[in-house]
This record gives structure tokens, C-alpha cells and sequence, in this order.
């Protein structure tokens, strides 16, 4: 074969990929930075194992686990053992097991300690050696965030940045950043060793099967389509609830607080693929581009507005599932004086042709009635009331809520007759449970995620514009939260919130009952 | 006809009845949903596919098991007919079982009818009102019953095979038939599936893909009873490739023959080794330069070898563990909503190379 036509052909994609859903991914070296901690133990290492147990790891790959403390290889696999036999969604095949275990290897330094990082060079290096070929790097920040920065940092001074041969990726968790100046500050640091195509920046949520599933609702259901704007919507609740309490993060959260743990990114993520137009195609910058206008379309609070339209609380002591448990200020760690919110809400809207004037009701705590997660989108009511009758409930708006957790569905409420010889009509409920058909067992979202990351497929990791954007519309409240503008109020643990978050909805509007 | 509702334990509900009609099943069917519905408003029997299974009814127990082994790709309703030879009146079962997750709970619904072989040509009129309406409706019958099968084609959009036979040749000259009127998911073509990942991602890197016009021969290693997986095999690549595959001849265990691709002919080799696991055991692949790939199963997942042309040879392992024949199933039921374009040009390759 001539070399052009070696290299036509190579160009070419690649014909026993055709009818395959599991596409090759390029031989990789994973270097997890935080390995022996919370996340990988729980996430990382029980999803690499699920990849290896589908056969969907490359032939080639490697595990680099990097912590600061002192440990061998062997000390990191008994590690990495426990943790995905305790946390794996499948009881681990001993031999798959093993096999992967030996393809991990550990190195102990400090993440700021520039001499530990040509040992990783090393690593890689041996890692390509035994492999016969240069492996793709993928580094994976599972952190403390304020070593965010500094790794990419090192790692260029390294010159484990670039590679002339193959591709490498920073993997970064969340959060990025703490506010809009922070996450900018943090992005100019790290573009300054990384090309914005090589960060993929997670949000575990976008991972989630449900997540992914709003898009087929909304963009291959032509049904919705009609109805999906501020003619026939009335108003938007998205509701992330939590039982638990914050257990042993009160390091983190405290420094925190609910609207940076949740809403700044899964609930707006949530909110721009309930909002989003159809993008052109499903690909990574398509998608990215239609999220961005929707959150490019919420014009941040005024100071005033803060006060209006957002709430803010903490738990107190309470009763969940029957046990008394301690409010927010006596949990460990948390200091008696905390201001530290545990709970947020708002009310945003989205300034353009399609949303104009609805309601996005944005709500999320801890320690609350019940663990919920949902996106609930109520209808305007019927223009005439032709069937309102004395001993019945009457008609209610429509509601079409899609439930992420704990169950994945979505439900539709409409109107019924109920039997008999009058026309008294009451609310039914039309359900479909994901789980009823063939995803009772979802992949989690990180074997996902992962296996994106490693294949180069960024649709569902976040943009350095949408970051900059989310911290646009949160910059504001946290400004003047920390102010002290809005009033801190307090709810019950164990309850469905604080009486301050109300009167967001708006006159004749009422929470979902969690 | 006598019939009975027992509540069997709290999470299923169980009807039968001796000597009974279709349409008493169905209303036996809705009987069980009112019934779930009193005791919790939330059963909520979204539905996506109907499968209808048709055993002899001796062997009943072992079909029985293999479903329930699909794991989390499990079918909406199951429909089982059990053929009991000299049957001639309608025994049925219904039931309805209740997962309860969280506040909303799965129902499972299952219908087992006890059908005589003279039902068989007409098996469609039985089945008919027992299939949830408007949902695709998948037909597998693994003890063959062509003629149920054949019943049903007007009814069922797809239908299930495994191709894993005796006679190759008739079983893909069979599923042939089938494609004309139905979507076929092949357990055979299935079980092939990481060999067919694992070859395409070898091929994968830019500097390997031109070797894909280079290939010279390909051997396939299968277990005695899988010459179907491995005429399959080659017939995808075949096809994928451009080639145009030639009659198979024995020689000796093996069979033996050549493809005609446009730098030269492929040899192609399929050899009965022994594995226990139905399906394929082994590939290689060669090229005219001298390179080679080769794959076999190992502890922990395939063994790969590859052949540089300087012959320098580098082995690993690609990681992974088998599904065994329940997970293949479970896929074969997932596959029913997928439409897999590549099967019918690799089963008419391979449809060449058996052909007598």
C-alpha cells in the first residue's frame, strides 16, 4: 500500500465501528490526583471496575494513583480492593478484579511538592514502555479544590501538559471555584497549561441517565414542543431535597453552603436542559452553546432583588424518619456561631422569547422532609372553568414533573371524570418509571463520565462559559447574602422548609410537597 | 373453567385457571392490575416490550431460569406458551409481581398458558389478546417451533434466534427467511459482539486502520457447537470490509476457505477447539505484511497478541468478564429496541461461506 493511501484510508473513519454502541476508546494512562480519597474510594475506582467487568477499558491503560500519603502499589490495590468490592454496583469477578488491580500503581507526594512529579513523569513513561506505545494521559482532579490550580501548574512546569504524540486531558471535579471571581482566577491559571478542549470540567449530574433522558423527552417527544414556553407554563419548581444532614463534611460545607453545593451547578444544569432550544445536532459544543444562552438569559439580582427573590435558611433540631437529630450548629465541626445556609431558594427567570415572565422556582436543603430530586413544570389553568362543581376537587392545572431521584420517571397530572352521574372531575396521574422497563440498574454516571473523558467526548462536561455564567447569576446573592441582605431563617430538620421561602413563587403558586 | 386469585406472597399475585379462553386470560390481566392498584395507587406498569416465549413444556423450568437471569433487562410482559404435545384445551397462569422501590413500584407481568401442538399454526388468535397492545412484541422459541413462530410473524415485529445449531447452513438460511417480514436479535451474533469491539478497536489507531485493506488471513477459534458465532464472525468483517466470501470446505476439524478482497484473497479458517463457554474461543488476524493480531480468552478477559513485522511480539490483557448465557439473553432482549444495520450483510456473507 502507497503511504497516501495508508494514510486516505487512515483518515477515514474507521468501518468496524459501524453498528457497534461501544466505541473504542484510546489506549489510556488515568492519573487519579486524590486516590486514596472519599470520592475515588466511593465513585472512581468501583466505576473504573465496572468499565473493566463491560470490557470497556482500552487494551491499554493504566491507573496512576497519586495521595499524599506514604503507601506502595500494594498498600493503594488493598485500597482499591476494599473500596469496589464495598462500592461497586456489581459483586466484583475476582480474576477482572485482579487484572485491574495490576494495572494500578501509586505514588505518595504532596500535590504542591514539584519534586514529586517527575516521579509521575516516570510513571507515565513506564506505563508507555510497558504498553509499546504512548498511552493518552488523563488526569483527574479529585481533590481538595484549592489544589485545582496548583496541579495543572505543576504539571506544566513539568512539561506533563502537552505531549507531541497523544492527547492529554485534565478531568476536574467540582466546584470550580467559589465565586465568579475565584472560578475565573482558577480558569486563567489553569488555561495557562491547558487548552480549553482538553479540561472537561465535571457535573456528575449530566452523567445521570434521567439527565440525559430530559433531552430525549424534550427533543424526541414533538408533543411537548407545543406547550413548552411561557403561553401555556405557568411556573417551573426545581427541587433538589436531602434527608441527611451533612455528616462529616462540615469542613466543606460550611465553607459552602447550599448554594454553592448544589444550585450553582446541578440545579442550574438541570434548569438549562429544561430551557434550552433544540440544538442542531448532539454535539459537545452545540449542546454547550444552547445551555449557555439560557443561562446568559438570566439577568443576576439586583441588590434589591436578592432580598425578593431568594431564601435562604438553616436546620434546626428536628425528627427524621423518627430519630431526634441535632440542627445545623451542634452538628461536629460546625462552629455554634455558622451562618452558613443549609437551605436556598430563588426565583429566576429566563429573559427570552420562549421563557419571558415564568417563574424558575429553585429550591434545595438538608436535613428536609425527604431525599427528592425533580423538575416540576406547571401548566396554566384552563381558560374557562366549564366543569367547577360543589363535592369535587375540581380542575387542577396540568403538571408534568420528571423525577430524578430517588425513583427516575416522569408524571403527568391531568383531569379525570370521576364515576358517576355527575361531572365532578379530580386529579389523576399518569406515571412512567424508568426502572419498569430496562434501567433498573443504571450505569452509574461516572462510568460514563469517565469513559467520555477518555474518549475525547465533551457534551456532557461544562464549558469554561457556562462556569462563568452559573457564577454570574450566583455572584450577586452571595454578595449580598454575605452582606446580610436577605434574612436567615430556620427550619425544622425533618420538615419541607422554611417560611421564608413561600412567598418566591408568587400569589396563588405553592411548593410541591416533598 | 375453574379460576382462582391467591395472593401468593405480599409482593405477587397469581390467577389461574384450567380449560380457560384468551379473553379470560386478559381480563384476568386487568383483574390483577385493579387489584394492585386498591392495595397501592402507585403501581405504575409503564411498558415497553412484550415477550412471548414458546417452550416445550418439559423443558419449561430450565427456560423459566434463564429469564430470570436477564437481570435488569427484563421484558414488560412475558408471555410463555407451554407446548405439551397431546394437549387439547388451555391451561393458564397469571401474575403480576411488585418490586417496591421508593414510592413508586415496578410491575413485572407474566402469563404462562399451557398450549396443545395443534394450537401451534394458529397460536397467534391465543396470544393475540395477551400482549400489551401498541408495544413491540418480541418472539422467542428456543426449542424451535417454527411453525408458532411463523404463526406469529403478522403479530410480532421481532423475533429472537440463536443460530447456535447442528446444521448452520439451515438455522442462517432460516433466519433469512425471518428478516423478510421480522427483525431478527441473533444470541449467536451477540455472543460475538466483544470479539467484534475487540477487533475494531485494534484496528482502531490511525496507524493500524490502513492495515484493514492489508488483511490476509483470519482464523477463528470456536467451540465445536458455535460455527454459527464464527461464520458470523468473518462474514462482518467480510462485510464491513468489501470482501466477498467463498464456500467453506472441511478439512479435517476445520473448515476451511477464502474471502476476495481487492488487494488479494483472505484465508479463512474456523477450528472447533475446546472452550467451555458457547461461542468464540480465538481470533487472528494477519496481514500481507506480516503483521498479526490475535485474541483469545484468558483469566480476567481476552489475551491479546500482536505480531509487529519485524516479529516482535507485545501481549496484554483486555479486561473484562463474561456475561454467561444469562446476561446474553438479557442483551438479546435490550436488542429487541435496537436496530443493529450490520447483521443482515454479515449474515449473508456468512450464509456463503456455510452453504453446501
Amino acid at each position: 500500500m502507497s503511504p497516501e493511501s495508508a494514510q486516505a484510508l487512515a483518515q477515514q473513519d474507521n468501518p468496524l465501528t459501524e453498528g457497534l454502541e461501544r466505541l473504542p476508546v484510546p489506549p489510556t494512562a488515568l492519573v487519579i490526583f486524590g486516590a486514596t480519597g472519599d470520592l475515588a474510594k466511593r465513585k472512581l475506582l468501583p466505576a473504573l471496575y465496572n468499565l473493566a467487568h463491560e470490557g470497556a477499558l482500552p487494551e491499554r491503560f493504566a491507573l496512576i494513583g497519586i495521595s499524599r500519603s506514604a503507601s506502595s502499589d500494594d498498600e493503594f490495590r488493598d485500597i482499591a480492593r476494599e473500596s469496589i468490592t464495598s462500592f461497586s454496583r456489581r459483586p466484583p469477578d475476582k480474576d477482572v478484579l485482579e487484572a485491574l488491580l495490576g494495572r494500578m500503581r501509586y505514588l505518595g507526594f504532596s500535590f504542591d511538592d514539584a519534586d514529586g512529579y517527575p516521579q509521575l513523569a516516570e510513571a507515565l513513561e513506564a506505563a508507555d514502555e510497558e504498553a509499546g506505545q504512548p498511552l493518552n494521559r488523563c488526569y483527574y482532579l479529585s481533590t481538595a479544590p484549592e489544589f485545582f490550580g496548583l496541579i495543572p501548574q505543576r504539571l506544566e512546569a513539568a512539561r506533563l501538559h502537552r505531549h507531541e504524540k497523544v492527547d492529554v486531558r485534565l478531568i476536574v471535579e467540582k466546584p470550580f471555584g467559589t465565586d465568579l471571581e475565584s472560578a475565573r482566577h482558577l480558569q486563567s491559571t489553569i488555561s495557562k497549561a491547558f487548552r480549553e478542549s482538553q479540561i472537561y470540567r465535571i457535573d456528575h449530574y449530566l452523567g445521570k441517565e434521567t439527565v440525559q433522558n430530559m433531552l430525549a423527552f424534550r427533543f424526541a417527544n414533538y408533543m411537548f414542543e407545543p406547550v413548552w414556553n411561557r403561553n401555556f407554563i405557568d411556573h417551573v419548581q426545581i427541587t433538589a431535597a436531602e434527608e441527611i444532614g451533612i455528616g462529616t463534611r462540615a469542613g466543606y460545607y460550611e465553607r459552602a453552603g447550599a448554594l454553592r453545593d448544589l444550585v450553582q451547578n446541578h440545579m442550574l444544569q438541570l434548569l438549562t436542559l429544561l430551557c434550552m432550544e433544540p440544538p442542531v445536532s448532539f454535539e459537545a459544543d452545540k449542546v454547550r452553546d444552547e445551555k449557555v444562552k439560557v443561562l446568559q438569559a438570566i439577568t443576576p439580582f439586583s441588590e434589591a432583588q436578592v432580598s425578593e427573590r431568594t431564601a435562604r435558611a438553616q436546620y434546626t433540631n428536628g425528627v427524621v424518619a423518627g430519630e431526634d437529630v441535632p440542627g445545623y450548629a451542634q452538628e461536629d465541626g460546625v462552629p455554634d456561631d455558622s451562618r452558613t445556609e443549609t437551605y436556598a431558594a430563588l426565583r429566576l427567570e429566563v429573559t427570552n422569547w420562549r421563557w419571558a415572565g415564568v417563574p424558575i422556582c429553585l429550591r434545595t436543603g438538608k436535613r428536609l422532609a425527604r431525599k427528592l430530586t425533580e423538575i416540576a413544570v406547571q401548566l396554566k389553568p384552563v381558560p374557562h372553568m366549564a366543569f367547577r362543581e360543589e363535592g369535587s376537587v375540581g380542575v387542577v392545572p396540568n403538571q408534568l414533573v420528571i423525577t430524578l431521584q430517588p425513583d427516575e420517571g416522569v408524571s403527568l397530572k391531568l383531569g379525570a371524570k370521576i364515576p358517576g352521574s355527575k361531572m365532578l372531575i379530580r386529579p389523576v396521574t399518569m406515571e412512567f418509571h424508568y426502572g419498569t422497563s430496562f434501567l433498573s440498574q443504571s450505569p452509574e454516571a461516572y462510568e460514563r463520565l469517565i469513559i467520555d473523558a477518555m474518549r475525547g467526548e465533551a457534551t456532557l462536561f461544562t464549558r469554561n462559559d457556562e462556569v462563568d455564567a452559573q457564577w454570574s447569576i450566583i455572584d450577586p446573592i452571595l454578595a449580598a447574602w454575605g452582606r446580610g441582605e436577605a434574612t436567615k431563617g430556620e427550619y425544622e430538620a425533618g420538615s419541607q422548609g422554611p417560611k421564608e421561602a413561600d412567598g418566591l413563587l408568587g400569589p396563588g403558586r405553592r411548593w410541591r410537597r416533598l | 373453567m375453574a379460576a382462582a386469585v391467591t395472593i401468593a406472597e405480599e409482593s405477587e399475585e397469581v390467577w389461574s385457571a384450567q380449560d380457560t379462553t384468551p379473553g379470560e386470560i386478559e381480563r384476568a390481566l386487568l383483574e390483577l392490575l385493579a387489584t394492585r392498584h386498591k392495595q397501592s395507587g402507585a403501581v405504575a406498569p409503564a411498558r415497553v416490550l412484550n415477550l412471548v416465549v414458546i417452550v416445550d413444556r418439559r423443558y419449561r423450568g430450565e427456560v423459566e431460569n434463564r429469564l430470570l437471569q436477564v437481570g435488569r433487562f427484563h421484558p414488560s410482559r412475558t408471555v410463555l406458551c407451554a407446548v405439551d404435545h397431546r394437549r387439547r384445551k388451555l391451561d393458564a397462569w397469571a401474575s403480576m409481581a411488585v418490586e417496591l422501590e421508593g414510592e413508586l413500584s415496578i410491575a413485572r407481568e407474566r402469563v404462562e398458558v399451557d398450549v396443545g401442538e395443534h394450537h401451534l399454526s394458529k397460536l397467534d388468535t391465543i396470544v393475540a389478546p395477551l400482549v400489551v397492545p401498541d408495544l413491540a412484541t418480541l418472539v422467542w422459541a428456543p426449542h424451535g417451533h417454527a411453525e408458532a413462530v411463523d404463526a406469529l410473524r403478522e403479530m410480532a415485529q421481532i423475533v429472537l434466534v440463536d443460530t447456535l445449531d447442528d446444521d448452520v447452513e439451515l438455522a442462517l438460511q432460516r433466519v433469512g427467511s425471518l428478516l423478510e417480514s421480522m427483525y431478527v436479535v441473533d444470541l449467536a451474533w451477540l455472543r460475538s459482539t466483544p470479539w467484534r469491539e475487540r477487533v475494531a478497536a485494534a484496528f482502531d489507531p490511525p496507524q493500524h486502520r490502513a492495515e484493514l485493506r492489508n488483511i490476509s488471513a483470519v482464523s477463528v477459534r470456536h467451540r465445536a457447537d458455535s460455527v454459527a458465532p464464527a461464520a458470523l464472525f468473518v462474514g462482518w468483517l467480510a462485510s464491513r470490509l468489501g470482501w466477498r466470501a467463498g464456500g467453506l470446505l472441511r478439512r479435517g476439524d476445520d473448515l476451511v476457505g477464502k474471502a476476495k478482497a481487492r488487494r488479494g484473497d483472505v484465508q479463512v479458517t474456523l477450528t472447533p477447539v475446546d472452550v467451555t463457554t458457547k461461542g468464540l474461543g480465538g481470533v487472528t488476524i494477519e496481514t500481507h505484511s506480516g503483521t498479526s493480531i490475535s485474541l483469545d480468552r484468558s483469566t480476567g478477559g481476552l489475551r491479546e497478541v500482536r505480531k509487529a513485522k519485524d516479529g516482535a511480539c507485545r501481549e496484554l490483557t483486555v479486561l473484562g468478564a463474561s456475561r454467561g448465557e444469562g446476561g446474553i439473553l438479557g442483551e438479546g432482549v435490550r436488542q429487541a429496541l435496537l436496530r443493529d444495520r450490520t447483521y443482515r450483510p454479515a449474515l449473508g456473507q456468512a450464509l456463503t461461506m456455510v452453504s453446501r
